[in-house]
């Protein structure tokens, strides 16, 4: 399959994970949707450096990603875990003490 | 292009501990916190370091033979942080981490690191027992280093990241008290006060990122230097005459000024963030981070055309005109001070729209010693006498507290602009580049506007200054003197934390009166009054080491003779000077009758009419008042500004929202209602269209108008999702825009 | 709707689309287009079920299928080291932090709201499914269309070139050291929680 094919799926993964941060009203769906778009985003890099120059960065990238994906996931279910204690609620529409 | 270097290798090494040893020393005690022991003792030793070291280079620019201008990247020196993605600059390393160090920053470093050695050991005696005393000092050195950091910068990219730094550690320190209504201190308002510089500042900060973009995308530099030069070609290519778009841009970055240096209309939040601990208005809101809008200036001033000058002066006199009468009505000690900041900031920014950079940048110096001073002392009162704040209250002061007094007068007679007094020399140069102005080539009404404002705003100052003084330390104490009792307002009041200070700072020697009787503050605050009184009458010259009295206009003060419009800009020195026909007019106005007079007239005159209304006829005030009636609520109520703003911004904002929120909840209800009723399935889709579509539309609305409202936090809804919608439609606006165009 | 009937429905316009995808994927490249349309069925349906479930314990679970799919697709670029850390840290972590999260919150039934989600799949899907048209009409990749020969190991060519002077020593300390403040993190704030839950609480 060619570099289009992963560029597609990469770009419809990105789009449902945009939609399952907006759509539902749980927090940890945001965190899943965040997951996806990191997915989606790893992808590209390992596809376009696959069949680019084949350097090592597109792969590195794709490491840090995921390295970064497991640090922002531990710290976001902390998070989550402090704002459900805080609120009583995962839903992030009841957590606006921002807007006071 | 003429670039002087420092004979010394070991300069840069010097310059950069300069910012890291107060950046050390906070994470120094952000990571031990409470466990660290003497962990005040070891920050404020690092600041002695830093006072050593910048006044060091300061003595050593002073002394050298020709000033010097050091340019880490004209040396290779330079830590590469970013690289140009603009196609026209694709070469140029122009997001490097490097140093300039002019005359003005090296006397700019020096105030920082004397100021804020002076602010630390003051902080030990007046801070102590506070809760949150560790934090205190790590948040206050984390703002050193990021006001170091703001003048050493060599790009407008690195000034504005201090900049925002700045911002925020003024935001978390204006509410230091906020979360301790156990302390004698604490004001409710200083939550909402800390958020509201912040939000304010904001509007600036914005104008100053826009500002500096534009000049970026024609320029394809951050870089100070390179964006002199780039300015100077851009105008000789459009024939002598500054392209309009470089007024636009001059007046954004202005704008930044105007939002950090509280210029008018956006000065609202500094009379408020008077809420914060006295250090911290000392540091922050008198000597340093609003002084930073005034060095922006003095760093973009090659930038700024002619237009851009006009308004900046006619802002910066407006302020020193307007603020100076509000400061003559005020009676809490501190908002007496804030007002004044604001006023002699205005003076700064309007010198620099004369023209007189060199003597706006000169007032900054001079006002950094002579205002540090005068809050600490402030500070040194309210502390003595048990936070009380409000003049009428105090009096007859100058018996308790000997040290505090002496100092504040110094420092009152350094403001007012008594002849060998620091502020005399700066003051009245910015007085000279006003009549440099009028008797110069180019007569505008403006400049006389100018000048005859700034005469009055002297002159006022002189009294509104005196005023306070004569308040305070003269006639006889109007305090209660008795015991467990609270002062009006002050509820928190708390004789029992106060004695414990007394116990500690003094040893255990107890006072002689057993009551809340004024008394002098603990060794180390006055210790740093006194450097500071030192410093805020000798920092405009050494008069006594060359005096001639009758020419009372040194001609060459120190920063005079060190900074100029050839060292500040040594690349664009000859078009600046071609421009601004500077050292002629000054000279023919140095010697006109006006000019003296000026001098002569403004400080007598302010400190007379003090002395009449507050010490002689102590009737005359109320009379006055009683018979101004409107206007005198009309200044003593800050002319309504915040008023107004609350009227013409916030309001309308929460009532456009509130509307749109009706609508929006009516009108897409109905349509569910309808549409569920057609058909159930259908309806689904269709409400849910309304409801993103609607919603998103009604919110995008909401969102142009928060932009203006920032000042407003109500408007947000602190919903993420909602956030993340936003988010998302800009990245699908831009990725339309980029495909479409 | 009954609920029972919506899953049918969906469940039945899923399965449908994904066998016509594995067809497409086979008449367009043999056994190779099938094992790719088979990936990327399982990560676009698992992200498509994700957001369609009412539940999180099966949201979650499906999300596991996505995972499992870009791993999948990983292989297929040859990628074989990123496959095995995507399943590992993704599959094996990731997921199961969240189901840690979901298992420490209470489950609600009622917060799917199918008018949100068609709205969001049908305008976003819109969006981005307009810019992908107009990249794939106007884009010209600077890249030849097939892939690259790669080293015989991944993980020895990645592990050299971590370690490699003029390799990625720096980055590779700086995550180390991000994992590390992130770990530090997450543990201060869940902790944090139940020393304000003391009567004496903790300083501000």
């Amino acid at each position: 399959m060619g570099l289009g094919a992963y560029v597609a799926v990469s770009a419809a993964l990105f789009g449902l994970g945009i939609v399952c941060i907006l759509v539902r009203r749980n927090v940890l769906y945001v965190l899943m949707g965040i997951e996806m778009i990191l997915n989606a985003a790893n992808i590209n890099f390992v596809a376009f450096n696959r069949f680019g120059a084949n350097e090592l960065d597109g792969r590195m990238f794709a490491i840090f990603t995921i390295i970064l994906a497991a640090a922002e996931a531990a710290v976001a279910l902390a998070i989550v875990l402090n704002v459900f204690h805080l609120f009583n609620s995962v839903k992030p529409s009841e957590a606006d003490l921002l807007r006071e | 292009m003429a670039f002087f270097e420092l004979n010394s290798g070991t300069s840069y090494g010097l310059l950069l501990a300069v910012p890291l040893i107060p950046l050390f020393g906070y994470a120094l005690q952000i990571a031990f916190r409470k466990r660290l022991p003497y962990g005040d003792k070891i920050l404020t030793a690092g600041m002695f370091a830093v006072m050593c070291i910048t006044v060091f280079m300061a003595m050593r620019m002073i002394l050298a033979e020709a000033p010097v201008f050091l340019e880490s990247r004209a040396k290779g020196y330079v830590f590469n942080w970013l690289y140009s993605v603009l196609p026209d600059a694709a070469t140029v390393e122009n997001m490097g981490v490097g140093i300039l160090y002019d005359p003005l920053g090296a006397a700019m470093l020096a105030v920082v690191g004397i100021v804020s050695f002076c602010v630390h050991l003051f902080s030990i005696g007046y801070m102590h027992g506070d809760k949150r005393y560790n934090i205190f000092f790590a948040n206050i050195s984390l703002f050193t280093f990021a006001m170091l950091g703001l003048v050493l910068a060599d790009s407008i990219l690195f000034l504005f990241i201090f900049w925002e730094l700045m911002g925020l550690m003024s935001y978390l320190l204006i509410g230091h008290f906020a979360h301790d209504d156990g302390n004698p201190y604490f004001h409710r308002w200083a939550s909402w006060a800390s958020k509201k510089a912040f939000m304010t500042t904001r509007v600036g900060d914005v104008c100053l990122l826009v500002g500096m973009l534009m000049f970026y995308q024609h320029f394809g530099t951050f870089q100070f230097t390179e964006l002199w030069a780039r300015a100077q070609e851009a105008v000789a290519a459009n024939g002598g005459e500054f392209p309009a778009w470089m007024t636009v841009a001059g007046l954004f970055i202005f704008g930044g000024t105007v939002g950090k240096s509280a210029q008018f209309p956006l000065h609202i939040w500094l009379p408020d963030a008077m809420a914060g601990p006295t250090p911290v208005s000392a540091m922050i809101h008198a000597a340093t981070m609003v002084a930073a809008g005034v060095f922006l200036l003095g760093r973009t001033f090659p930038l700024m055309s002619p237009e851009a000058l006009t308004v900046i002066t006619i802002i910066g006199t407006t302020t020193a005109l307007f603020a100076a009468t509000i400061g003559m009505t005020a009676y809490d000690l501190k908002a007496v001070l804030a007002w004044s900041t604001i006023s002699q900031l205005g003076f700064m920014v309007a010198a620099v729209g004369l023209g007189g950079v060199v003597a706006g940048m000169f007032h900054m110096v001079t006002h950094a010693f002579f205002k540090a001073c005068l809050f600490l002392s402030a500070g040194s009162v309210i502390h003595g006498c048990h936070h009380e704040q409000d003049m009428r209250r105090m009096g007859g002061l100058r018996r308790q507290m000997p040290v505090t007094f002496a100092c504040m007068f110094i420092c009152t007679l350094a403001i007012a602009g008594v002849p060998y007094f620091s502020g005399f020399y700066s003051k009245d140069a910015i007085l000279l580049s006003g009549w440099a102005g009028i008797l110069g080539d180019h007569f505008d009404g403006w400049k006389v506007y100018a000048t005859v404002g700034l005469s009055v705003a002297a002159t006022m100052t002189a009294f509104y200054m005196f005023r306070m003084v004569f308040i305070t330390f003269f006639g006889t104490y109007r305090g209660e003197i008795a015991e467990g009792h609270g002062h009006g307002h002050d509820d928190h009041h708390d004789d029992h934390h106060h004695e414990e200070i007394v116990h500690a700072e003094d040893g255990g020697i107890a006072h002689g009166h057993p009551g809340p009787m004024p008394h002098e503050s603990p060794l180390p605050m006055t210790a740093a009054l006194v450097v500071l009184a030192f410093f805020g009458f000798f920092a405009g010259d050494f008069p006594f080491t060359d005096l001639r009295f009758w020419d009372i206009y040194h001609p060459q003060t120190w920063f005079e003779s060190l900074a100029s419009l050839d060292t500040l800009y040594p690349n664009v020195s000859s078009w600046l000077d071609g421009r601004f026909a500077h050292s002629q007019a000054i000279h023919d106005a140095a010697h006109s009758r006006a000019f003296y007079g000026s001098v002569f007239v403004i400080a007598p005159l302010g400190i007379f009419l003090g002395w009449l209304l507050y010490m002689r006829r102590k009737e005359w005030p109320a009379k006055i008042t009683g018979g101004l009636g409107l206007i005198y609520h009309t200044v003593r109520d800050r002319y309504y500004v915040d008023e107004f703003v609350n009227a013409a911004v916030i309001k309308p904002t929460m009532a456009c929202a509130g509307l749109l929120k009706l609508i929006d909840e009516r009108i897409v209800d109905g349509l569910v209602l309808l549409v569920g009723r057609i058909n159930k399935f259908l309806g689904f889709f269709s409400a849910a269209f309304d409801r993103i579509v609607v919603d998103g539309l009604v919110n995008f609305v909401g969102l142009a108008s928060q932009t203006f409202g920032a000042v407003s936090r109500l408007l947000q809804t602190g919903r993420i999702q909602q956030y993340a919608a936003f988010a998302v439609a800009g990245g699908l606006l831009v990725a339309a825009w980029l495909i479409l165009s | 709707m009954d609920h029972t009937l919506q899953q049918r429905i969906f469940y039945g316009a899923l399965a449908l689309l994904v066998l016509v995808g594995l067809g497409a994927g086979l008449a367009a490249g043999g056994g190779a287009g099938l094992a790719f349309a088979l990936f990327a069925a399982m990560t676009i349906g698992g992200s498509l079920m994700c957001i369609w479930e009412r539940s999180v314990v099966r949201s979650a679970f499906c999300l596991m299928a996505t995972f499992t799919g870009v791993a999948g697709l990983f292989i297929l670029l040859e990628s074989d080291f990123i496959a095995m850390a995507q399943i590992l840290i993704y599959v094996g972590g990731i997921l199961v932090l969240i189901l840690f999260g979901v298992m420490l919150t209470p489950p609600d039934l009622t917060e799917r709201q199918l008018p949100r989600v068609f709205a969001g799949l049908i305008l976003v899907g819109a969006g981005v499914a307009w810019v992908a048209v107009k990249v794939a009409a106007t884009a010209r990749w600077a890249v030849p269309d097939e892939m690259q020969p790669t080293a015989e190991s991944n993980a020895r060519e990645i592990g050299v070139g971590f370690l490699r002077a003029d390799g990625y020593v720096v980055p590779f300390e700086l995550a180390a050291v991000v994992l590390t403040v992130a770990l530090v993190g997450a543990v201060y704030i869940a902790r944090r929680k139940r020393a304000d839950l003391e009567p004496q609480g903790g300083e501000s």
